[in-house]
């Protein structure tokens, strides 16, 4: 039966052992997971991994289904928006589409990960490797993580946002606070600093810095729009032309909640509140292929580990492997069941792929990865996880191999032909291409429209002006105009949005809507 | 690395997302209220207490962001290449687009999902009803309660809360242990006193050495003693406590007939049948919350009167004129004929657009006085007409004040304006 596991190469710092194995049934207690718990911790320090202190939460499907709908937060505040993330959650899990024990793990120190009761032994030892060590130590130490988030201080923040927004929902009422709140959600996205560095969220801070914001935003907001009607002003053509932001801001949240003319100092404090979760999250958005990939990994090396140790028995590892299998299970684009790149299987292929460049190098490896060829495979795994977004990650350590493994290939669809070219394949010529083609797919700017605050029409009708920027002729979807409402409803004034390709305005949009213009 | 903190959650933070639920409820209320009339003109009224499901338009329900439309010219990366080789063109489907490239809003679900669907509780379903009838809360809330009980005095218990206590039985209680304690030692009181009593009335010996002096001492100590305990029983004791006790019962177990009486002369349209089925229901649901059984009777009427089922009830078209005096007749035989007053409770509840043969209106009201009024709990009349009233209104208005417990009229355009014929009846049965 050993034959078909696959097993890794096991470190050579502690030799094999031959234990007995810690259970031999499928059924969990809670002494079984903490011994479980220990001994996957073992493994993982053998290797290094440096984490938060784990929290293991075990809870009902139904509490599961309560956390995947408030998008992975403990403690959220209250929206209709989670009420139905909940049905649809629900109704998938009912109807057994979804295996619900991966996903959740929080961002946090000590970091929360979540056991679902009804899982076998196997499963939560997968989840516990998965998530307290794998994904723990992504959190703890990729430098976007480190940069962006504090992960001691977000639980406090929840709380404080949470009770934030419903004393406001008791003072301004349930539907105002519900309306600013979908605004805010349509332009999450175009919440996030992605260059600057913003302060570490605290909720004590918080809640201090929050008197002092009423009174100084105010004033802020009146020194502004006080310059508008200046006389004299206007004969000066250089400072006419003078466009207000000076440079094009990517934070438009940002922006509304320092400039928009009209808003009361608690739609202000909403606003700031969707924009640090969106900070929050921003890191995970940019890191889904390397974090899964990361905690695929060492789930898998840990339990292998464990058994090498003779800790777990080999009715255990098929039970493992099963699930592993379906993990990192990758359809082929002409699979009824595809839906892009799994980011499990790429991430897992990539962290693995350079595990055996560090090892077992081929010629071909010496090659592409000099730097990597005959390293010390875990320090050199710890400095991919470390410096890296899944943009820069691909672009560095996507291999050869890899590609050939999964059969890449790149196809160009363009608007004005009628057939799609095959632009690179798994080959020679292509491996540069569809490196960089892939690595690009997961730049964010790419991913989602670039939009950026352009102007505001300080001195006259207040409107403002976003542009974007179109990449490859890409025009915006269908709800552009709707979130132009929502952009609205939280400007207070017109709002226009204009498409400008190489210099040229290829598409303008209008809340409110224009007439047909006859000039 | 520091120790890993197992904790054990389920028990706590249950139904976590109940509030987002309610939240997600009310934003979509008109939704689900529409879907809810569909479900009330669907139904059968005796099948009104169960959830619904409920579909919602993906469109009405998104939640819009920005993202990449179709078009422009982009390159994407695929897994699984079988034949392809560098430079290979592959023919676009017929029709522009041809396949999403996993770019931008393919649905999580993979085929294209139109619909939001989900399921409301049978809770839920009665909150949006009665919302539709502008309930008030209290009448919901006796509506809702799936158990219905009351409370029956099952004799005494030594435990209880302090408003229970029964003073009466509790002094009882205590004098007859003041009588059990006391009782033998008063007795011997009695005995001693009288002892004393003799002694003291006896001649005085002269002889010192029989005088009675030292007995007499004796005695009046014996008598302090014996007083001194038995005034340290006290006068009352926590044993001595008694309350009324009060047991969980079923409501009893009684039947109920319900008669619905509809004209279903040309005049109704189904408009009106609709307001009138949800008047029915309103009755119905009453009715279940106060008897174990109910039966239904329908009748339609027009020139004259038909026991019918549901279905013909609510949906078929008769035309002609109207004689509503032949359903109240019809109405009587049934009752002699199968609901003994003794044994049934009776309810009845008529709708109607107002319309009958002059002639026939007193005939009505002289009909509901003597024979049907006196054998029914509660007679609801609704006139399901914006227009002027005719003569049956002015008939029935007479009977109500006669009959002001058990006769009541509304005249109603819409379903909000159905309760407060049922409000008398609901305030009746709340004690």
């Amino acid at each position: 039966m050993t034959d078909i596991i696959d097993r890794p190469n096991a470190p050579d710092f502690e030799p094999p052992g031959t234990r007995e194995p810690i259970s031999t049934s499928s059924e969990w207690t809670f002494d079984l997971i903490r011994q479980y718990d220990e001994e996957i911790a073992k493994c993982a320090a053998e290797f290094g991994l440096d984490t938060y202190p784990n929290q293991v939460e075990v809870i009902s499907a139904e509490q599961m289904m309560d956390a995947y709908s408030s998008v992975g937060m403990p403690v959220g505040y209250n929206h209709w928006s989670f009420g139905k993330q909940f049905l649809s959650t629900s109704k998938g899990y009912q109807r057994g589409q979804m295996g619900l024990a991966y996903e959740i793990v929080i961002n946090s120190n000590p970091c929360i990960a979540y056991l679902m009761e009804e899982n076998t032994l196997p499963m939560q030892a997968l989840v516990i490797a998965h998530a307290s060590y794998g994904h723990n130590s992504f959190f703890k130490n990729n430098y976007l993580f480190r940069t962006w988030t504090d992960a001691s201080a977000i639980i406090d923040y929840l709380v404080f946002a949470r009770h934030y927004v419903a004393e406001c929902e008791e003072r301004h009422g349930v539907d105002a606070v519900e309306e600013i709140l979908d605004s805010c959600h349509a332009l999450m996205n175009y919440g996030v600093d992605r260059y600057k560095r913003p302060a570490p969220i605290s909720a004590s801070e918080e809640l201090r810095r929050q008197k002092e914001r009423e009174e100084y935003q105010q004033r802020r907001l009146n020194d502004l729009w006080r310059t508008i009607p200046k006389m004299g002003d206007d004969d000066d053509p250089i400072h006419r032309k003078k466009r207000f932001p000076d440079e094009p801001q990517e934070n438009i949240l940002y922006f509304i909640e320092k400039n928009a003319p009209l808003l009361e100092t608690w739609q202000r404090e909403i606003i700031r509140i969707v924009r640090k979760l969106a900070q929050y999250f921003y890191p995970q958005r940019q890191t889904q292929v390397m974090n899964e990939g990361w905690a695929t990994f060492w789930h898998y090396t840990l339990i292998h580990r464990m058994y090498e140790k003779g800790l777990v028995n080999d009715g255990f590892m098929l039970e493992f492997l099963q699930s592993h299998t379906a993990v990192v299970y990758q359809p082929p684009f002409d699979s009824p069941w595809y839906s892009g790149i799994n980011p499990y299987t790429l991430g897992f292929s990539i962290f693995t792929d350079l595990r055996r460049i560090c090892e077992n190098p081929t010629e071909e490896d010496r090659h592409w990865f000099p730097d990597f060829a005959d390293t010390n495979w875990v320090e050199s795994l710890h400095f991919a996880m470390k410096n890296f977004k899944d943009e820069s990650f691909i672009q560095q350590f996507l291999s050869p191999k890899v590609m050939r493994d999964l059969k890449l290939f790149s196809i160009q669809n363009d608007d004005q032909e009628d057939f799609y070219r095959i632009t690179a394949i798994h080959d020679d010529p292509g491996y540069r291409i569809l490196r960089e083609k892939l690595a690009r797919q997961y730049n964010l700017s790419y991913r989602e429209p670039n939009i950026q605050v352009w102007n505001v029409d300080v001195r006259g009708d207040r409107s403002l002006t976003l542009r974007h920027i179109p990449v490859d002729r890409v025009p915006l979807g269908q709800e552009t105009e709707e979130v132009l409402r929502h952009a609205h409803r939280l400007w207070g004034f017109d709002v226009h949005l204009e498409s400008v390709d190489e210099g040229v305005v290829v598409e303008e949009y209008h809340c409110p809507p224009h007439e047909i213009e006859d000039d | 690395m520091g120790m890993t903190h197992i904790v054990d959650r389920r028990l706590n933070g249950k139904n976590k997302s109940a509030v987002n639920r309610e939240r997600f409820l009310r934003r979509y209320r008109h939704h689900i209220k529409k879907a809810v009339a569909d479900a009330v003109q669907r139904r059968s009224i005796t099948d009104i207490e169960r959830g619904e499901k409920v579909s919602i338009p993906s469109r009405d329900i998104e939640e819009p962001i920005f993202h990449h439309g179709q078009g422009g010219n982009r390159e994407v990366v695929h897994p699984g290449n079988k034949e392809f080789v560098t430079g290979d063109t592959v023919p676009k489907p017929p029709g522009g687009g041809g396949k999403g490239q996993g770019q931008g809003q393919a649905s999580p679900d993979g085929e294209g999902m139109d619909e939001f669907a989900f399921q409301i509780t049978q809770e839920e379903f009665l909150e949006f009803l009665f919302d539709d009838l502008e309930l008030p809360n209290l009448a919901r809330k006796k509506l809702k309660d799936t158990e219905a009980f009351k409370y029956v005095r099952s004799g005494f218990s030594t435990q209880g809360v302090p408003a229970k206590l029964d003073v009466v039985r509790s002094l009882r209680g205590a004098h007859a242990r003041r009588l059990g304690l006391g009782g033998a030692r008063k007795k011997k009181i009695r005995e001693l006193e009288e002892q004393l009593a003799a002694l003291k009335s006896a001649p005085d010996d002269l002889d010192p050495a029989f005088s009675h002096e030292d007995q007499i001492q004796i005695l009046e100590e014996e008598i302090t003693r014996l007083k001194a305990n038995v005034k340290r029983i006290p006068f009352i004791d926590e044993i001595d406590l008694r309350y009324r006790q009060h047991l969980k019962q079923p409501k009893p177990a009684t039947s109920a007939v319900m008669f619905c009486l509809m004209d279903v002369s040309g005049s109704m349209t189904q408009m009106h049948k609709d307001i009138a089925k949800r008047f029915f229901i309103l009755l119905y649901l009453f009715l279940k919350k106060n008897y174990k059984k109910i039966d239904v009777v329908f009748i339609r009427h027009h020139t004259s009167a038909k026991e019918v089922d549901e279905e013909e009830f609510f949906y078929s078209r008769e035309t002609g004129g109207t004689i509503v005096s032949s359903a109240l007749k019809l109405m009587h035989k049934i009752i002699e004929s199968r609901y003994s007053p003794a044994e049934w409770n009776i309810y009845a509840a008529q709708a109607s657009d107002g319309d009958n043969w002059n002639d026939d209106s007193p005939v009505c009201g002289k009909l509901l006085a003597d024979n049907i009024l006196p054998l029914v709990q509660y007679f609801a009349y609704v006139e399901i007409t914006p227009q002027d009233h005719q003569m049956l209104w002015y008939e029935y208005e007479k009977i109500q004040e006669q009959y002001p417990q058990s006769f009541a009229l509304q005249q109603i355009a819409d379903p909000g304006e159905i309760y407060p014929v049922f409000r008398q009846l609901f305030e009746r049965k709340a004690a």
